[in-house]
């Protein structure tokens, strides 16, 4: 396939990405999701509406956040590796966020869409519970209604989630249909939107569904990938050369990569979440998936020769979804980003050593990008900079991480 | 004429009756079919289940469940659309659906198989106009009809969207909402059916949430069809293999509240 003249010009008007995104929703929520397109492009013409994003990611989030050189980490990387390789590794801190994830940034924008859209109430689906939080936080900083749909399995693997979702005025409705995770959660809240579309939006999590979420939870996101390039480039005078993020829906690894899409040599990496092995239960479509539709869009998705979607796994809440955002999957076709894969055990093994050399507790998704991390900083010539966001703290997984580890608390 | 046209062309408005295929198993469905045809249905609306139906209540979610559970695969579907066709070789079929088991194999491939299976339309719930691409001119290719959804929600400025590619009947979704038992008010359908009739010569079928005679009779006075679903799945819910005396009893109350709909007055 030749290459576009940018990467960053992606979605048509018609809201794909190669053939990749689209608008694939029942015909009820088709006007309102046009309405949201006319609405969102109104916006971002709107100075007001920029002003206003970046004055509360800057005083109510706390952006921009650090960009932070791992060095106990590079150096314990170094160990065993030939001499003059092993890179510098640095991350962006986005798990100092209010909140303690990326995902609050999306939901700044789209509650400040919501309000211009005249909408009095809000709904969302979470897996790990961070966007369960960062919605239920706008909704209490803006005095809105707020109801949450979350597998209930999810529930009481999250615990500490849901009692924060409570403690800032949300409804927390528990979804037992299906495998009971991320997936049902997002069927569920579909029912609801459709249901009151009226008065109801709906802020997606993750940069999937119809368009135009894809394309507006990207740009929302990418405050990330811009505030690092210029923060590296004023740190180290140059730009990294391997990008990498863990990839559920894909919102943060979206952040990240998509401003720097056309610095040809900046390599990127989305890693996905492969559960067991990709032999056994796992979260990674790219790795394992065929492109279909689901949820509005179409993208990779798990499923088998009839279509029906599997259901995934991981160790990781955040990263237990069947599908993925259709601008990776355009991403992946056309070879601009590598994506990659870690099991479970890996992202273990990776939350304990960040723990123990940076003095960080990283959430077991970003805890899949420092596995990937370990495994390419040694090919790697010690003067070249990897950046690895760091999308969420790990409060959240102490209980499954004790689990995982056999300790009992 | 096509058999749908034809399921539409009775002096009484034409009974449309849903059922999930594979529920509560493949075996049981050509029964629960013939039972439906016993009953005085017109149109087969045959479900193609789902692992992700987000669309549908918790009636039709059941359903879809407990057929995947029983292993009901997409050539099961086919060849029960195939044997129905045998044995019924006048009954118009639809299958109704969710894109991703339609276009898994390509829509070229699904729109053959369900052409030569004997289908005669099909409604792809979450293919809108806007997607037409994914679907629509593999279905006109093999001479299926593609039947859209309008909905409280689609404005004027939308309908001749919706309508542009649409034959064999358009399906008027009553509720701004899922499969299930909520119900329209008597008069929304009334105006709804009203403006669809003034944008198109295709039958407007009426469906979500019907599920009495009463109710029945009434969108009959004012539409070319009716479509009954949950309350039809929710009998094979209760009696599983055994559903087709039920499903046979409860069709003919609504074909018999149907047969005079058109006598009374509007």
């Amino acid at each position: 396939m030749n290459a576009p003249n940018s990467f960053r010009a992606q979605p048509d008007d018609r809201g794909h990405f190669g053939d990749y995104g689209g608008r694939y929703v029942a015909e009820t929520l088709m006007p309102l999701v046009l309405d949201l397109e006319r609405e969102y492009r109104a916006a971002k013409q709107d100075p007001a509406f920029a002003a206003q994003f970046d004055d509360l990611l800057e005083h109510y989030v706390g952006r921009p956040s650090p960009l932070y050189y791992a060095e106990r980490l590079t150096d314990a990387l170094r160990d065993g590796a030939a001499p003059g390789m092993g890179a510098q590794l640095w991350f962006k801190r986005d798990e100092l966020n209010h909140t303690g994830a990326h995902k609050i940034n999306n939901c700044i924008g789209q509650i400040l869409l919501a309000i211009r859209m005249g909408k009095t109430r809000i709904i969302a689906e979470t897996g790990a519970g961070q966007h369960g939080v960062a919605t239920a936080t706008v909704c209490a900083r803006f005095g809105l209604p707020c109801v949450i749909y979350m597998g209930a399995k999810d529930v009481e693997r999250q615990a500490p989630n849901v009692f924060r979702m409570k403690l800032l005025g949300a409804e927390v409705r528990a979804v037992e249909s299906g495998a009971r995770t991320l997936k049902d959660a997002m069927n569920e809240a579909l029912r609801d939107w459709v249901a009151n579309v009226h008065d109801t939006f709906y802020i997606i999590g993750t940069a999937a569904g119809p368009h135009p979420y894809p394309e507006l939870v990207r740009d929302f996101q990418s405050v990330i990938g811009r505030e690092a390039r210029a923060q590296m480039l004023a740190r180290t005078g140059r730009l990294p050369d391997l990008l990498v993020a863990a990839i559920g829906g894909g919102s943060n690894a979206i952040g990240l990569f998509h401003p720097f899409l056309d610095d040809g040599d900046v390599a990127m990496l989305g890693v996905e979440a492969a559960g067991e092995g990709l032999e056994a239960r796992h979260a990674a479509s790219l790795a394992g998936g065929f492109p279909g539709v689901l949820h509005g869009n179409k993208t990779y998705l798990l499923q088998d020769e009839d279509g029906q979607i599997a259901e995934a796994h991981s160790i990781s809440a955040g990263l237990d979804y069947p599908g993925i955002g259709p601008e990776h999957a355009w991403l992946k076709d056309i070879g601009r980003v590598d994506y990659t894969s870690v099991t479970d055990r890996e992202a273990l093994d990776a939350f304990q050593l960040l723990c123990r050399t940076e003095g960080i507790i990283p959430a077991l998704e970003p805890a899949h990008a420092i596995a990937a991390v370990t495994r390419r900083a040694r090919d790697m010539r010690d003067d070249q900079v990897i950046l690895a966001n760091l999308c969420g703290r790990g409060d959240k997984d102490i209980f499954t991480v004790a689990g995982a580890l056999g300790v009992s608390m | 004429m096509t058999r749908l046209s034809d399921g539409f062309a009775a002096n009484r408005p034409a009974l449309v009756c849903f059922v999930t295929a594979g529920d509560p198993d493949a075996a049981a469905t050509p029964a629960i079919l013939d039972a439906l045809v016993a009953g005085g249905a017109d149109v087969i609306e045959l479900g193609m289940p789902f692992t992700d139906p987000m669309a549908d209540g918790p009636a039709i979610q059941a359903a879809n469940i407990r057929s995947l559970g029983a292993g009901t695969t997409t050539a099961d579907i086919l060849a029960i659309a195939a044997g129905f066709r045998a044995r019924h070789p006048h009954v118009p079929l639809v299958l109704m659906g969710y894109a991703n088991p339609m276009l898994r194999r390509g829509a070229e491939w699904f729109a053959d198989a369900a052409r030569d299976a004997g289908v005669d339309g099909v409604i792809c719930v979450d293919v809108p106009p806007e997607e037409d691409d994914a679907i629509g001119p593999a279905l006109r290719a093999a001479g299926v009809d593609l039947i859209r959804l309008a909905t409280p929600t689609t404005d004027a400025a939308r309908l001749g969207e919706v309508l542009g590619g649409a034959s064999g009947f358009v399906y008027y979704v009553s509720v701004a909402g899922i499969t299930g038992k909520q119900q329209a008010v008597q008069a929304s359908i009334e105006d709804a059916v009203a403006r669809l009739k003034g944008a198109t010569d295709l039958p407007i079928a009426v469906g979500f949430g019907v599920r009495t005679p009463e109710q029945a009779r009434a969108i009959g006075r004012v539409a070319d069809g009716v479509v009954v679903g949950s309350a039809i799945v929710e009998i094979v819910a209760e009696h599983g293999a055994a559903a087709p005396a039920p499903v046979t009893a409860y069709v003919q109350s609504l074909s018999a509240a149907l047969a005079d709909a058109r006598k009374q007055p509007a």
